[in-house]
């Protein structure tokens, strides 16, 4: 657990200097590390895992609209878990349920097996339809299509300025609207 | 959206920078404190007789005391906005213009006084000071609390009573050279007891505005 800490710190700290790659790639780790906590916090409640996807977004959009709340020479993984079990408390106080979360739920996840992805997230889907028109088209563009910011710059005639802008805001007003909720 | 499909899109935005938290609430702050300042000289203004009463270590004890209050909240309140922050620790910061406030009082024990205990503390100014304090305190706590909010606080409605003992420190800074009770024992009533209320609003508001 300590390598896979230490990875991911490292992995943070080139991100937090521009490596996008490395970014991507910390992202990809922490994934199912988040999606077997969330799974694992949900049977708890007595709610259905197949829900676990949207809290797991909900994680990660957070830990990137907050990455500059990590200070760069503390360890990554406790920062990480902080964020994770406050979604994961928020997620399962909406459904309706108040429960305590251990943060040794996330600590403890390394010994399991990665999760596969189960049924497809509902909320951020359902949430990009009510965001304002160029946000959308830009996220929809970038996320669905997996188009470069280059090209969704040429394809909406804007420009690439214009689409890291509305792409940056997109991702907030989602993550305002999930919280909304 | 799926989870791939959102972690590519999170990358593409890796270039955005934010700002530290400290950054943006320092901000926030300079803005408002101008117009808590518009509220003092509106309303209240320094004391005719400022020049003569800053020899009176009392008087300056009280500047010792609220600017202590406003530094120790904003480290914490700092501290908190993180999203693995604990308060264990860092509390202890409170202690300081507490600490000022008992010594203050207890200097003036030892001194001869013209006038009893119960005098010096209601003093002649409470009311103003109870209604000044935390009105000035607005403009502050609502900057306060745009500043935290940029940060992650776990404990939301223990961020924004941080945000209110900051901002009701800036305004009592304020208010102090106005009011000519310079008592500890006053100090120790009144601005506790105005610090207490601009507090609880500050942990009212921020229960609910600085969930992340």
């Amino acid at each position: 657990m300590r390598e896979r800490d230490d990875e991911w710190t490292g992995l943070m700290r080139s991100a937090i200097s521009g490596n996008s790659a490395a970014y991507h790639r910390l992202l990809k780790a922490i994934t199912p590390v988040l999606r077997a906590a969330a799974r694992r916090g949900l049977a708890r409640a007595g709610q259905p895992v197949d829900q676990s996807e949207d809290i797991v977004q909900d994680i990660l959009l957070a830990v990137h609209l907050k990455r500059h709340t990590w200070d760069a020479n503390a360890p990554f993984a406790p920062w990480l878990f902080a964020i994770a079990r406050n979604k994961l408390i928020d997620a399962l106080r909406r459904r309706g349920k108040r429960i305590f979360v251990n943060i040794d739920d996330f600590a403890e996840t390394l010994a399991d097996q990665p999760v596969a992805e189960t049924a497809s997230p509902a909320e951020v889907a359902t949430q990009l339809n009510t965001l304002p028109a160029r946000q959308r088209d830009v996220l929809q563009s970038i996320a669905v299509e997996s188009a470069s910011i280059r090209d969704t710059a040429a394809k909406l005639a804007i420009s690439e300025g214009a689409v890291r802008v509305a792409l940056h805001r997109g991702l907030v007003s989602l993550t305002a609207k999930l919280r909304e909720q | 959206m799926d989870t791939d499909q959102l972690i590519r899109t999170l990358a593409a935005d890796n270039t955005h920078r934010s700002r530290p938290v400290g950054f943006v609430l320092a901000l926030a702050l300079l803005a408002a404190f101008p117009v808590s300042l518009l509220m003092f000289f509106a309303e209240l203004g320094v004391r005719p007789d400022v020049m003569t009463a800053m020899h009176d270590p009392f008087f300056d004890l009280k500047f010792a005391i609220t600017l202590a209050l406003a530094a120790a909240a904003i480290t914490i309140g700092l501290h908190l906005a993180r999203p693995e922050a604990e308060l264990r620790g860092w509390i202890w910061l409170l202690a300081i213009p507490a600490g000022l406030l008992v010594a203050g009082i207890s200097g003036e024990m030892t001194m001869p006084q013209r006038l009893p205990m119960m005098t010096r503390m209601v003093g002649h100014n409470s009311k103003v000071c109870m209604t000044a304090v935390p009105l000035m305190s607005l403009p502050l706590l609502a900057a306060a609390l745009i500043g935290l909010r940029h940060g992650a606080p776990a404990r939301p409605a223990l961020a924004g009573a941080l945000a209110g003992m900051m901002s009701a420190g800036l305004a009592a800074t304020l208010y102090a050279s106005h009011c000519t009770d310079d008592s500890p024992l006053f100090v120790a009533a009144w601005y506790t007891l105005a610090t207490a209320l601009v507090t609880a609003v500050g942990a009212l508001v921020g229960s609910r505005v600085l969930r992340y």
